[in-house]
């Protein structure tokens, strides 16, 4: 009836798991008290849960990046302090069994449903509303992979209190993740919770490429399109050709772990170095989609603040392409030592090194477009610096790495450890962070507080720094990564300052929760009532905020790149229209929910065995998808008049302020 | 949401008979190369042969009959993600024969 699943999959004699637990309930419990008590259900259900508005998805993906930040930031605490502690044969608190699970948690969270979220909800927020499109152009397909990735949050953070995590490490390499070597559940929730997941990102990759390419405003030519586009149109490409290697890779490792199969086996025929070989083809261009969106809002960030146009656009597109392309060509850099010898080794490295080429030309593009601009100090500001020093000496560690002699010697130490943190920290999330800021007050109109705003960008960037330049020298020191406990006493020091160091990490994201509550607090002080608090230069701050629902009253036309900046220059840009017409407006569904969900069912059922449950989650899916295929009832029509008095409150205060 | 929903849907979304066909096509084409392994017919490499030809061709009637592409003057995007497709799935493939060739060279010594 249940499978494999019984009360002993409950790990009630661990204290530290029942502890988080515990709290994570009663943090659960008071948040459904308080929707409750404000009797706030009905608003969630028709305002976010059913909604089809690609802002408000965009919200809801980064509200899920936050609170997958948190718990994948509290792995790394966690074995930050084992590190420090079990020094000298000393076992620390933690066995290894759970710090096994833990660092693989923290990879799978961190870069799945930390960043991926992240990145996709700033894409959701700005890409519409920079090319002057009223939507995405699948907005129910869009509903329905936000719900998909929630669902495979929800299977990661169940098997936190139901069995286990995989203990593989983030990637499950076989023969390690084969039944033989995890007979347990953990592999098969990572299995589930990614493929669930992963099926939503490729959704999300089709629909903002269509939407990139079909729904632009009239006038805008692919090089005329923002920087943030561009750079996000090359991330859905790669996320189309990409994800699904990532997704037949797990499809042939759950057939050997489910049905016998021997794809990844060492015996009958199989070869567990295919695996590698897969999953590297999917993992590289991955790190790339996840990059290359962070460098668009770097681009938009550093030319709005500089109160210049960027410097390069041209050689900015070519660089993104070029990258975009070049990201496959690169995967066997992370398997130099697997033995493929000299030849592949030499063509792999040099690939690794002619990327840093185009990265390169970005790096110089962001320096010029700041010389003898008019740089003004905000938050994403501070986040683009720092992103400037952090990343280049992330670049440099990583050519060093893309020489084979080195990473014979540096492979699978900390120093791959401090290399990767470098990059994704010092340009993905640094990035992600200056996006959340730039575009806030669109989403919510309202600032952010900057001085918090500021005290996080340095707590991130001294803690980044304390953090993980110990974990340089202790990789030539010799330490690899994924230890429990080690017996040599000279890494303990620089274990205590690496630890030390993610403690003032925490301090900036603490910094950035306080932030958030203080300026929703002060958020009469910190109103945005032009629609253009930056003085913007794309189209997203031409139209007042928050963004109207329906996004632009009026296509607008584009004539030049930095569309909205030379709408300024003529001074049209506070034109009225002489007459507003319908709008024609997707209506919400509850149908991406039930999906979702029903999904997350369907893939505990699959881990657990419970065959039953999985066939009727299965036709539960199905139905549903065939329920809303046939509901033609899917649009409506904004009356011009409706449109009017919204726009015309808009005019109002503009006047009033003048 | 786009304006130019409704416009969109002119566009050739096949037929209840082409989807038929295609799928009737991609079941030969894989119950066949199937049988060839079950039976073991022919010799090792024939059969291998014989697998990747029917994948090709397989691909080929998907494009054509699930996908649409078979009509020349379609827009130009059409064949730039076609081409690009192509080109990143001969990359993964010619480079993952490559170098399990080269491991298979490497470390399978004396098997």
């Amino acid at each position: 009836m249940f499978g494999k699943l019984s009360i002993e999959a409950v790990p009630y004699h661990e204290p530290i798991v029942m502890v988080v637990l515990a709290v994570a309930a009663v943090m659960g419990l008071g948040v459904v008290a308080a929707i409750t008590y404000f009797k706030k259900w009905g608003y969630l259900w028709k305002e976010w849960i059913t909604s089809v508005d690609h802002k408000r998805l965009g919200v809801m993906y980064i509200l899920v990046a936050i609170v997958m930040l948190i718990r994948g930031f509290s792995d790394a605490i966690m074995m930050r302090s084992q590190q420090a502690i079990a020094s000298g044969g000393a076992e620390g608190y933690l066995p290894p069994e759970h710090y096994d699970q833990i660092f693989t948690a923290h990879g799978v969270i961190m870069i799945f449903f930390m960043a991926m979220p992240f990145m996709v909800g700033l894409m959701n927020i700005a890409v519409p509303l920079q090319i002057g499109a009223r939507d995405v152009a699948f907005p129910f397909l869009n509903s329905l992979s936000f719900w998909l990735t929630v669902a495979g949050v929800i299977l990661v953070n169940v098997s936190l209190g139901v069995g286990e995590f995989a203990a593989t490490g983030w990637l499950a390499y076989p023969p390690l993740s084969d039944i033989q070597y995890s007979p347990g559940v953990g592999v098969d929730y990572w299995i589930w919770s990614l493929q669930i997941s992963g099926i939503g990102t490729l959704l999300t990759g089709v629909n903002f490429f269509v939407t990139i390419l079909k729904m632009r405003a009239p006038g805008m030519t692919l090089m005329k399109m923002p920087m943030f586009t561009w750079t996000a149109l090359c991330t859905n490409v790669l996320i189309i050709t990409a994800f699904p290697i990532l997704t037949v890779t797990i499809a042939l490792l759950t057939l050997d772990r489910y049905i016998g199969t021997h794809f990844f086996t060492n015996d009958m025929g199989g070869n567990q170095m295919m695996y590698v070989n897969l999953i590297w083809a999917w993992g590289h261009p991955e790190v790339y989609i996840l990059v290359l969106p962070a460098f668009g809002i770097f681009a938009e960030v550093v030319a709005t603040y500089c109160k210049k146009r960027l410097f390069g656009y041209t050689s900015m597109v070519y660089a993104t392409v070029a990258i975009t392309v070049l990201s496959f060509i690169v995967w066997l850099h992370h398997f130099f030592t697997m033995g493929a010898g000299a030849n592949v080794n030499s063509f792999f490295g040099i690939a690794t090194m002619i990327i840093a080429i185009p990265t390169g030309v970005k790096i110089f593009n962001w320096l010029f477009t700041m010389y003898e601009g008019r740089v003004q100090f905000t938050v994403p500001m501070a986040w683009t610096l720092g992103f400037l020093i952090t990343f280049t000496i992330g670049g440099m560690t990583g050519v060093l790495l893309a020489v084979p002699g080195a990473d014979y010697v540096l492979h699978n130490s900390l120093f791959l450890i401090a290399h990767f943190h470098n990059v994704i920290i010092g340009g993905v999330v640094f990035g992600y962070l200056a996006g959340f800021t730039y575009w806030f007050p669109k989403v919510f109109g309202f600032k952010l507080d900057e001085k918090l705003g500021k005290a996080s960008a340095w707590c991130w960037i001294v803690g980044f720094f304390t953090a993980f330049m110990p974990l340089y020298a202790l990789g030539f020191m010799g330490m690899t990564r994924r230890l429990n406990s080690y017996d040599n006493p000279d890494w303990h020091f620089p274990l205590i300052i690496a630890a030390i160091g993610a403690l003032i990490i925490a301090c900036g994201i603490a910094c950035q929760l306080l932030q958030l509550f203080v300026s929703i607090k002060n958020r009469h002080q910190n109103i945005d009532e032009t629609g253009d608090p930056w003085g913007g230069r794309t189209l997203e701050w031409s139209i007042p905020s928050p963004a109207p629902f329906y996004n632009f009253a009026h296509t607008p036309v584009v004539e030049e790149r930095d569309a909205f900046w030379h709408m300024k220059e003529k001074g049209i840009s506070e034109q009225k229209p002489a007459e507003y017409q319908d709008i024609h407006m997707p209506k919400n569904t509850s149908a991406g929910f039930f999906i979702g969900i029903i999904a997350s069912v369907f893939g505990f059922a699959l881990i657990w065995h419970i065959w039953w449950l999985a066939i009727v989650s299965a036709i539960g899916i199905f139905v549903t998808m065939v329920l809303r295929t046939f509901n033609d009832d899917i649009d409506y029509y904004v009356p011009a008049a409706e449109v009017e008095r919204i726009e015309s409150q808009r005019y109002q205060k503009l006047s009033n302020q003048a | 949401m786009s304006n130019q929903h409704h416009s969109q849907e002119s566009h050739d979304h096949g037929s209840v008979k082409s989807y038929t066909t295609g799928l009737i096509l991609s079941i030969i084409l894989t119950v066949i190369p199937f049988g060839l392994v079950m039976t073991g017919a022919l010799s090792a490499m024939t059969t291998l042969a014989a697998i990747m030809i029917m994948a090709v061709v397989q691909i080929v009637v998907q494009v054509v009959y699930f996908l649409h592409l078979n009509e020349g003057s379609g827009p130009r995007w059409n064949m730039i993600s076609l081409w690009f497709t192509i080109l990143i799935v001969g990359i993964v493939v010619v480079g993952s024969v490559w170098i399990m060739f080269h491991l298979n060279h490497n470390l399978m010594v004396g098997m």
